[in-house]
């Protein structure tokens, strides 16, 4: 049994187990002490000095997030001595800090506003000189703006501790310290991968997406374009979050209306694209395994930062990743092609946006691969956030929109769809329609429990009429260091790795919603928003890719067969090694 | 003192042997950057992927700790190291005005390297011989009792 620590937080009496911290504790109790450089499970370092506290019988003030408790400790988190000097410390902070909070892209959901509003900041008692900051804006991506950094280094830790990638690092010293990549270069010439972690992990406006709104708007507003969006499968998890509907219920009646009145032309579904996905993924896959010669494990292609990370860090699994586009650059390819003849639409005037949980989307939007005669497969990707911050400036109230459908011939989706928002998904939708390929006998039960779940690494074993699979998912650059190191030296072999990039996948995706580290403390919000697409999944009669009539439809009437030539000339992609530092 | 291609070849190598030899021991990184800083005369972005490389850490740790500490360098230092003590005795004696002259000569301001590569002003406080106050060093060679006006004839023995 553990060894318990019996303490006093504000008289109250605390019982928790050896090793807790006193924030620890004090959660525990259900006693909130101030943070604004600890984020639970990516940092805690003791930095900022706002989750001060008083400790009887200490000397000074300790920091609440590193101070581990001990028997019969006396603590004291709001005392007179405590609020001034946690103000001194946020006036401090705002010394250096460029406090344009009314432009801010974080005004309202910054969390050193929030603590300044809190503890009473009325004025900037010590203004002085201001460092040198750099604005980088030159990523598709991420902009990093230093003038907005209070130097806490959540992103860091998010980039290095959560990803290990470590793109951003911290430099130089004391007033001259600087957070981002080595030599003062941009982030387009490091290792990163565009995942945005860094973005949802700062407390500040430091960093946000490349905002693509007023391209968004611009082609909305051209009569000559004929614009079509698509929301991700992850959107529909998160997007009443941003209008204060609860957290972990799907809106995607809400999403298909917001976006209708946004004045888009047609509204599409990333997911029919996903299914579509399915359906070459899944083929591919059962090609590569009934071919002898065929490169294994097969490696799922969906997230464009795994795809990045794969290019900089492992190109020798390149052969391994599936050709396949990911869902929204398919669904754009045939939005230009099956729809705008279909329809006798000039696919020049098309503009194809998408609305993504993630950052890296708008760099592979980007991508010279990923086109067909000329023309980009997608031509604008905006996050949650944007697409949160154009239903405000167009005046839709989001929580009153009555629930639509999607537009037909690309709005229909199986309940595999929904889940490739979440860790596991797409796995899950794979096999789905792969067992019956290679079984030819429908499947009872559509869930595949294993592959489900928050767990770093997943694994399992399928067994497809006699051919047993060995699966593996990982979601985090960091896990898929794990496997694919695993792979490479024997340890383990495996037919098909699903991974994701983002920690929990795109539920919590670089393009998400941010929820503030207070909040974060308490919820796990990987496990919450992927309840909302399993909830989808499961609502629906139609589970699996392959029976979605629209999808049946697309295949005889344009693209012939999975895997055939025209789906191979739109559908599919090419990928290169790339460096992480050019010199 | 600018290396030639085969010096940073040959460097490098010994670098990397030097990496193979200290990487499991604990705490490798200090010693393995002041030996290519004493190599090399610098760490150039070069030197620091070779050392996050074999380290296995992202090279922005490397650049953190180089761009920390004082003692290392991120640009080619010139082949004369020149010191003018700004400490409080040299201070108060002029020896503000001896580095502006020493500035002027050289063209460049306090931690730059002149084009040539021949000379480097660093920032210095304390040398630790305030009676002879302002003072300078080159190098191992002392300079004492100093005004801006002998500043021209020093370099040039340089």
């Amino acid at each position: 049994m553990e060894k318990m620590i019996n303490l006093t937080i504000d008289g109250i009496s605390v019982s928790v187990p050896e090793g807790f911290t006193v924030l620890e504790a004090a959660r525990a109790a259900n006693i909130n002490i101030p943070t604004l450089c600890y984020l639970k499970d990516v940092q805690q370092i003791g930095a900022c000095r706002i989750c001060l506290v008083e400790i009887e019988k200490a000397r000074g003030l300790s920091a609440a997030c590193v101070m581990p408790v001990s028997e019969g400790m006396v603590v004291h988190t709001n005392t007179e001595k405590l609020r001034k000097q946690r103000r001194i410390n946020l006036e401090l902070l705002l010394a250096s800090h460029n406090r344009e909070c009314t432009s801010c892209v974080r005004s309202g959901n910054c969390e050193l506003q929030a603590l300044c509003r809190e503890y009473g900041v009325k004025e900037y008692p010590y203004d002085g000189a201001r460092k040198e900051t750099i604005t980088d804006e030159l990523s598709p991506s991420i902009v990093r703006d230093n003038s907005k950094c209070i130097n806490c280094r959540r992103c860091v830790a998010a980039c290095y501790n959560v990803q290990e990638i470590g793109a951003i690092g911290v430099s130089k010293r004391g007033f001259k310290t600087q957070i981002g990549p080595i030599f003062g270069r941009s982030l387009i010439a490091t290792s990163c991968v565009n995942c945005g972690q860094c973005i949802i992990a700062c407390p500040v406006g430091a960093l946000h997406e490349k905002e693509n709104i007023d391209d968004v708007w611009a082609a909305i507003s051209d009569p000559n374009k004929y614009v079509v969006v698509q929301p991700a499968p992850a959107v529909r998890a998160s997007i009443g979050e941003e209008f204060g509907l609860p957290m972990g219920v799907a809106q995607t009646g809400k999403l298909a209306a917001a976006l209708r009145r946004l004045g888009f032309d047609k509204v599409f579904d990333t997911n029919f694209g996903a299914d579509l996905t399915i359906m070459e993924e899944g083929t591919e896959l059962v090609e590569r395994l009934k071919d002898k010669n065929a490169v294994l494990p097969m490696i799922t292609s969906c997230s464009p930062g795994w795809v990045s990370y794969c290019e900089k860090f492992y190109p020798e699994f390149i052969p391994n990743l599936s050709s396949c586009k990911s869902p929204h650059e398919m669904a754009g390819a045939m939005a230009k092609t099956y729809y705008a003849e279909k329809m006798g639409i000039d696919p020049k005037s098309m503009v194809v946006v998408s609305v993504m949980p993630c950052t890296a989307k708008k760099y592979e939007a980007k991508r010279p691969e990923l086109s067909n005669n000329g023309m980009q497969d997608v031509d604008y990707v905006i996050t949650v956030r944007e697409l949160a911050r154009m239903i405000r400036q167009a005046g839709i109230d989001f929580t009153r929109l009555p629930n639509e459908s999607f537009d037909s011939l690309m709005g229909e989706s199986a309940g595999a769809a929904d889940i490739f928002g979440v860790t596991g998904g797409v796995m899950e939708a794979a096999l789905r329609t792969v067992y019956e390929i290679m079984t030819g006998k429908t499947l009872e039960n559509v869930n595949f429990e294993d592959v489900r779940g928050t767990k770093g690494v997943k694994e399992a074993t399928i067994d497809l009429n006699g051919t047993k699979i060995n699966v593996a998912v990982a979601h985090g650059t960091a896990n898929a260091k794990k496997v694919l190191e695993s792979v490479k030296s024997g340890e383990k072999t495996y037919h098909f790795i699903e991974v994701m990039c983002c920690p929990g996948g795109c539920v919590t995706g670089g393009g998400q919603p941010i929820v503030p580290s207070k909040e974060l403390q308490y919820i796990d919000i990987k496990k919450i928003r992927a309840k909302a697409l399993y909830s989808e999944d499961a609502s629906k009669t139609v589970r699996k890719s392959h029976e979605n009539p629209e999808i049946k439809a697309i295949y005889n009437e344009y693209l012939g067969k999975p895997g055939g030539h025209k789906a191979h000339e739109l559908l599919h992609t090419t990928y290169s090694a790339k460096e992480k530092y050019f010199i | 003192m600018a290396l030639t291609t085969e010096q940073i070849a040959k460097k490098t190598e010994e670098l990397k042997a030097f990496i193979e030899e200290h990487k499991n021991m604990p705490g490798p990184l200090m010693p393995i950057m002041q030996y290519a800083q004493e190599s090399f005369g610098y760490l150039s972005l070069e030197t620091q992927l070779i050392i996050s490389d074999m380290l296995g850490i992202p090279v922005t740790e490397v650049y953190g700790v180089a761009t920390f500490y004082a003692q290392f360098s991120l640009q080619p230092k010139g082949d004369n190291i020149i010191s003018v003590c700004q400490g409080t005795a040299c201070y108060v004696k002029g020896g503000a005005a001896v580095l502006a002259e020493v500035e002027k000569e050289l063209g460049i301001t306090s931690n730059q390297t002149t084009q040539d590569g021949k000379f480097t002003i660093q920032d210095t406080r304390c040398l630790g011989c305030c009676g002879l106050a302002p003072v300078m060093t080159i190098n191992e060679d002392v300079y004492g009792k100093l005004t801006p006006s002998k500043v021209k004839d020093i370099l040039a023995k340089y």
